[in-house]
């Protein structure tokens, strides 16, 4: 027998066993082993005085689907236990998290600073729909960090970006534009659903609220539409006076200040009590167990997305029909060591990359392609193309395109978890095919 | 609410309800590096119906100013000062773990000034492992984390927050983590290693006296709790199955329930 003292370690459970328990309690649901599909859209209260306590937050539990449902709160607290954060909210789509993380934090009059590398969906959210709500915005390049710092007004309310951007994969230096954002006093807010919090947990590089399209890895099989924003539980909302209404008494429930009374999950309190009551954009129980079904598989998959996204930035960098590839995993993108910092686990499955003989060539490798699926969605388990220029930022001016870094040869290659042999051949038939229109034309 | 005690700016949460002098006192006293944010389940209830809830930030927790207190002593007639600096002449004392101490420390001082007593987690003595008091005075995160573990019990390390989408052992962390750890955890840890009056104190206390203890409790387990209720009178003892030390948040309805039956009975509420 060894003399030596054991060193204390905490046991709690780590990420791959909380991707499959996390926020479940069998013993607690009839001992059910797979979480339950409450598929209701009320609840009965004992009586009167059950009521008035759940109407005001006396207590925990659930009143309208609406608000909070069992199934969609073990979603819920299993994304929060997998990021590391206090609390979680789940809803319709990412669309709608990023417009209620947004509406949680802003008042007509204020104004965020964005990273310029997005959806294009939520380009158009912060440059066309906010400012009739009298949000106003200020995009910079996501290299431009002293940028994010320069674009800091006195009443902007937070930094917003994607981690690696959309479709380019610049990457934003975020415990960099995290402590610009601090300094000032104002939050950063993070969308990390490229990363899934399998490779990169923002909470622990700066950010204080991340969000994520769950429809796509964390769910992973392109079956079910969700998102959630999470809270890191670190942000001082009493720090200053730009965040009156998470620190002042709220009319709407009897006086409350949510960050006096909830504290490190007072965020996500308010875009619970007021975001899902006034604009309910709750997700289905059906949606929230069918991407649960995902998460039990997180981590496997993301390791099979990486890998293969890893042997086909090598496939597509010695391509003849390739004009250049982007993807942090390659050695002469410009972000590298900074993806090595915050991408430990791996870089994402998402590569951009120029066919030779621009937009006909990419329209033509589009078209051509059998396995990939050309459609508007990325992190299904299949591989998916598309074009940015014509499809997913088709809404975008040019001058618009430019300034988020998109071109038209550019085509984005969502990688998935097939063979890796078998996707390779499918892209030479669509090379194939873009090379036929330019050798007509040559001739 | 904001008020001072011994010229120190003290937080403390009323529940969401606005102070009202002509209701009875409530005063929740959290456990080790925590804050009064440990209470919201519990608070919230009694301040919506006719009593002064008040969930205290010790000194230098939370949003409490001054330096923590270094002994539980100290604590006990800080306890007693928030009595007098909220214009109340009594109180019922609510507490959880260390919380237990203090509170059973200063109903032994001041019979006449505590109405109820409510035990949450409790033992007679918390008597530290020299290896996590060392962390926590050394000011590192580990202490914590150690903490929120041995903290839950094996259902509460899954989760299933009775607030829908709450996390507990990442909420609890950020809660410890909030203010320096040396500062509040080291400080706390060291006074309850040093507390040995506990059970000497609970012989003197003749109010009515609830101790709540769960059977996955690994820091004050049902043993010890139970040879703390069995000293003093008349003591009332409920055990929660399948809870750890955090049954204020692991069991929060149950615990609500037998709290509120309690104190509604010794200790009744304004009348509407």
């Amino acid at each position: 027998m060894s003399d030596k003292k054991k060193e204390l370690k905490p046991n709690t459970y780590k990420f791959d066993t909380l991707s499959l328990h996390a926020g479940y309690q069998p013993h607690k649901n009839a001992g059910s082993r797979q979480v339950p599909i409450y598929q209701t859209t009320s609840y009965l209260f004992d009586d009167v005085d059950h009521a008035a306590a759940l109407f005001n937050l006396e207590r925990g539990g659930h009143i309208y689907s609406r608000i909070s449902n069992p199934t969609v709160g073990v979603l819920e607290e299993r994304v929060a236990s997998l990021e590391g954060g206090t609390a979680a909210l789940a809803t319709s789509s990412g669309m709608s998290a990023i417009f209620l993380t947004v509406m949680t934090l802003c008042e007509a009059g204020d104004h965020l600073v964005v990273s310029s590398q997005l959806y294009g969906g939520t380009v158009n959210l912060f440059r066309l729909t906010l400012p009739k709500f009298g949000i106003k915005c200020t995009f910079v390049k996501p290299r431009d960090t002293e940028g994010f710092k320069k674009a800091i007004q006195k009443n902007t309310k937070g930094i917003f970006g994607e981690l690696v951007g959309n479709p380019g994969n610049e990457i934003m230096n975020m415990p960099e534009i995290a402590k610009i954002a601090h300094d000032a006093g104002i939050p950063l807010m993070v969308d990390a659903t490229y990363q899934t919090p399998y490779l990169c947990k923002p909470f622990e590089h700066g950010a204080d609220i991340v969000i994520h399209s769950l429809t796509k890895w964390m769910a992973g099989h392109g079956s079910s539409m969700a998102g959630i924003l999470i809270e890191g539980g670190k942000f001082d909302w009493m720090q200053n006076d730009k965040f009156p209404t998470m620190t002042k008494p709220y009319e709407g429930y009897h006086g409350l200040s949510f960050a006096e009374e909830f504290g490190p999950t007072a965020f996500t309190m308010k875009a619970r009590a007021e975001g899902m009551r006034d604009f309910g954009p709750c997700l289905s129980p059906q949606n929230a167990w069918n991407v649960l079904q995902g998460i039990e598989t997180l981590s496997v998959r993301m390791k099979k997305h990486c890998s293969n996204a890893e042997e086909m930035v090598k496939y597509l960098s010695n391509h003849e029909s390739v004009a250049w590839v982007s993807h942090p995993s390659a050695p002469n993108h410009p972000d590298a060591e900074l993806a090595n910092k915050l991408l430990p686990n791996g870089k994402g499955s998402m590569i951009a990359f120029g066919i030779k003989g621009g937009k006909d060539a990419g329209v033509a490798f589009i078209n051509n392609v059998k396995l990939a699926s050309h459609l508007a969605n990325v992190g299904d388990t299949r591989t998916l193309v598309i074009h940015p220029a014509s499809g997913t930022h088709s809404q975008m001016d040019e001058a618009t395109l430019k300034f988020a870094g998109l071109s038209h040869d550019m085509i984005r290659l969502s990688v998935g978890i097939e063979d890796i042999d078998d996707i390779k051949n499918d892209f030479e038939i669509g090379f194939r095919a873009a090379r036929k229109p330019r050798l007509v034309s040559n001739q | 609410m904001k008020f001072k005690v011994n010229g120190h700016e003290v937080f403390a949460s009323t529940g969401g309800r606005p102070f009202d002098k002509k209701k009875p006192l409530i005063i929740f006293v959290h456990g080790s590096g925590l804050t009064h944010m440990t209470w919201v389940l519990q608070t919230r209830y009694f301040a919506f119906h006719g009593y002064n809830a008040l969930a205290v930030d010790l000194p230098g927790h939370g949003l409490s100013s001054g330096k923590s207190l270094k002994s539980i002593e100290e604590m006990a007639d800080w306890v007693r000062s928030v009595i007098d600096a909220v214009g109340h002449k009594e109180a019922s004392l609510v507490g959880h773990s260390q919380g237990c101490l203090v509170t059973v420390e200063c109903t032994s001082r001041y019979p006449d000034k505590i109405k109820t007593l409510s035990l949450m987690g409790g033992a007679g003595a918390i008597p530290m492992n020299p290896e996590l008091l060392s962390l926590a005075e050394n000011n590192d995160p580990k202490a914590v984390d150690l903490m929120m573990d041995w903290a839950h019990g094996p259902a509460g390390h899954f989760g299933g927050h009775p607030v829908p989408g709450l996390y507990h052992i990442n909420t609890g962390t950020m809660l410890a983590k909030s203010r320096t750890i040396q500062n509040t955890l080291g400080v706390d840890f060291r006074a309850c290693d040093n507390y040995k009056n506990g059970f000497e104190a609970a012989k003197k206390i003749k109010c009515p006296t609830l101790s709540i203890l769960a059977t996955d409790d690994k820091m004050c387990p049902v043993k010890e709790g139970k040879k703390l209720a069995s000293l003093i009178d008349g003591s009332q003892v409920d055990i929660i199955d399948n809870c750890g030390h955090m049954m204020l948040l692991e069991e929060a309805d149950r615990v609500l329930t037998v709290l509120k039956k309690f104190i509604t009975t010794n200790y009744p509420p304004l009348s509407s």
